[in-house]
């Protein structure tokens, strides 16, 4: 059976500076990935190369068994969705406006959205609890709500598989359990595929079936938390001491600091 | 504020904006600094040629009504497009070069005294139709990186250098020229309405209502686009076509009208930026409304430069800088 999503060697430079070098990877329907790795090593770009946001230059992903070159662009758009990390916002725009943006691939030109796309659009804004703020301008929400209406506009898309670069980077602790638990459910419930990249090992260990770590631009591991989160692992690519700890059948990992 | 597509508000939002267009259009040929009898005009039974109220009428002031109009509704749509594919607010039809190009190609033929007209357009507007043209060739071309996307910006930056280079050479050009030529340049670069020729208005339109029908086509791409290149890309839009489709439908726009009016400033920034005000950034809107109040705002305010210091008649320019520039400060502190 063909994976539902599929890296073949992907090699990739800015200019001439190697980014991404030799990635290969598989991924199922209903697989929940967390994208690990420090900062530079190439998670952002390697999202935003599968999700086609950033060109490949080279036939190396494929979704469904077609290579994402060779599909229509919004047919693409209908199976694989990229959300940003930030969401700067020139106009303005209300939250049921930016919501409604994610039917795009499904509504033909000069239509304008009809009675079931409003439907999926509340839907969406009910999922993520925006729906009542939705006649407020996105600028004057706080980034919390922002991060969870750009989650919606892409619940309203309806992709098989959902690419989040650090989606919870940027949140208090409330938010990040908020829209992590919002992710499994979607993932539970609609069997959305979903790829996060992460900085938070240990919220990464406990929402993700599956951890990538990546370093340099290569993959280092692949597998489930448990056998992801080494120490040795971690403490080379990283650079930084750790303990492991394991609390009520979870990997945590612990920074070992020294005093100055 | 904000109108929702698809509701009931949208339809009378437009129905507003164009009985306000209608109302404009055909009042403001009654006002002039000639008072005309109305029942003259159309009376068939005064000789054509003794009829000096159909005269004023119709031979001087609805052609230049009509060009209001057109040139409102182009440059006031093609600055809605811009902000939105620039993501700036402070963008206008003429940030990219497409004025000073045809400001450059006008000053060219007075400077060098051309005098033919083809086709039933004068010699100053067909240069300075190919001034805007080249410009807008030579600034994407210098900006095109080796995957055919224009990055938005380098656009800017390159725009904006663009304007600058040009308006040098206009300046040198207006340096050397003779005082009648000189009059002619500062005439051309205030920017104008004053036209008496119905041809010209009836050659514009077509062009100006096919690429605002084409901007309107791709409205809900812009929008995407507008909210930024990469979440437009990942909701499907064909970004790098759909930015290559708007920026030259809007310079076209613009040039053709520039070329026939000469730059008249300020409309195509504060238009869109009012029209927003009341039915919010959805361009499948916007593009409609700032089309009308575009209209409708230019007529106004040529109606005030043809009478406020009758029988002088200032360039419009003038007038839609010196009335805009309060009104939309008066706006913005309001809200």
């Amino acid at each position: 059976m063909t994976p539902q999503l599929e890296v073949k060697n992907l090699v990739f430079a800015y200019d001439s500076k190697p980014v991404l070098k030799d990635i290969s990877l598989s991924v199922e329907k209903e697989d929940f990935i967390g994208l690990i790795g420090p900062n530079g090593s190439g998670k952002s770009t390697l999202l935003k190369l599968i999700g086609g946001v950033m060109k490949l230059s080279d036939d190396s992903v494929s979704v469904n068994g077609h290579l994402i070159s060779a599909i229509n662009k919004k047919e693409l758009a209908r199976q694989i969705t990229w959300i940003s990390q930030e969401h700067p916002m020139v106009f303005p725009f209300t939250i049921q406006e930016i919501v409604l943006m994610g039917r795009h691939p499904y509504l033909p030109p000069l239509s304008l959205e009809g009675k079931e796309d409003y439907r999926i659009a509340r839907n969406a804004m009910e999922t993520t609890q925006t729906l009542q703020f939705s006649s407020r301008y996105f600028n004057e929400i706080s980034g919390g709500e922002k991060q969870r209406v750009m989650l919606a506009s892409a619940i309203a898309q309806e992709p098989e598989i959902m690419l989040l670069d650090e989606p919870t980077s940027a949140l208090d602790l409330k938010y990040q359990i908020q829209i992590l638990n919002i992710l499994k459910g979607l993932n539970k419930e609609k069997n959305t595929t979903l790829i996060l990249a992460m900085h938070d090992l240990n919220l990464a260990a406990r929402y993700c079936k599956r951890l990538i770590l990546l370093n340099d631009g290569t993959i280092v591991s692949d597998g489930t938390p448990e056998e992801v989160l080494k120490r040795e692992v971690i403490e080379e690519v990283y650079g930084v001491g750790v303990k492991l700890h394991t609390m009520d059948g979870e990997v945590l990992v612990h920074p070992i600091t020294r005093d100055f | 504020m904000a109108i929702k597509i698809g509701q009931h508000s949208y339809k009378l939002t437009l129905v507003i904006f164009l009985l306000l267009f209608l109302v404009t259009l055909c009042a403001a040929p009654l006002i002039g600094s000639t008072k005309i009898k109305l029942m003259n005009a159309f009376s068939g039974g005064i000789h054509a040629q003794n009829n000096l109220d159909a005269d004023i009428l119709f031979q001087v002031r609805l052609p230049r009504v009509l060009l209001g109009a057109v040139a409102g509704a182009a440059l006031s749509v093609a600055g809605a497009v811009f902000q939105a594919l620039l993501r700036n607010d402070l963008a206008a039809p003429f940030t990219l070069g497409v004025s000073s190009g045809a400001a450059l190609g006008a000053v060219v033929a007075i400077v060098f005294s051309f005098n033919i007209s083809i086709l039933g357009f004068p010699i100053v507007s067909l240069f300075s139709f190919l001034g805007g043209l080249g410009a807008i060739l030579f600034v994407y071309s210098l900006v095109r990186n080796q995957h055919g996307e224009l990055p938005t910006g380098t656009l800017l930056l390159a725009g904006v250098t663009a304007n600058f280079f040009f308006a040098s050479i206009v300046m040198f050009l207006h340096y050397i020229s003779d005082l009648g030529q000189s009059f002619r340049i500062i005439r051309w670069l205030m920017g104008g309405l004053d036209i008496t020729d119905y041809q010209i208005v009836l050659s514009i339109t077509p062009i100006i209502l096919m690429g605002i029908g084409l901007l309107i086509y791709i409205g809900r791409d812009l929008n995407l686009i507008s909210t930024g290149e990469h979440p437009a890309i990942s909701r499907g839009v064909d970004v790098s076509l759909i930015q290559k489709t708007g920026f030259i439908t809007a310079s076209l726009i613009t040039g053709t009208v520039v070329s026939i009016t000469g730059p008249i400033g300020f409309v195509g920034l504060i238009v869109p930026h009012i029209s927003r005000l009341f039915v919010g950034s959805d361009l499948r809107i916007l593009i409609p409304v700032s089309m009308l109040f575009g209209a409708s705002f230019l007529i106004i305010c040529d109606t005030i430069a043809r009478t406020i210091i009758a029988p002088t008649e200032i360039p419009v320019g003038i007038i839609t800088a010196m009335l805009g520039g309060p009104f939309f400060v008066w706006l913005l502190k309001r809200k």
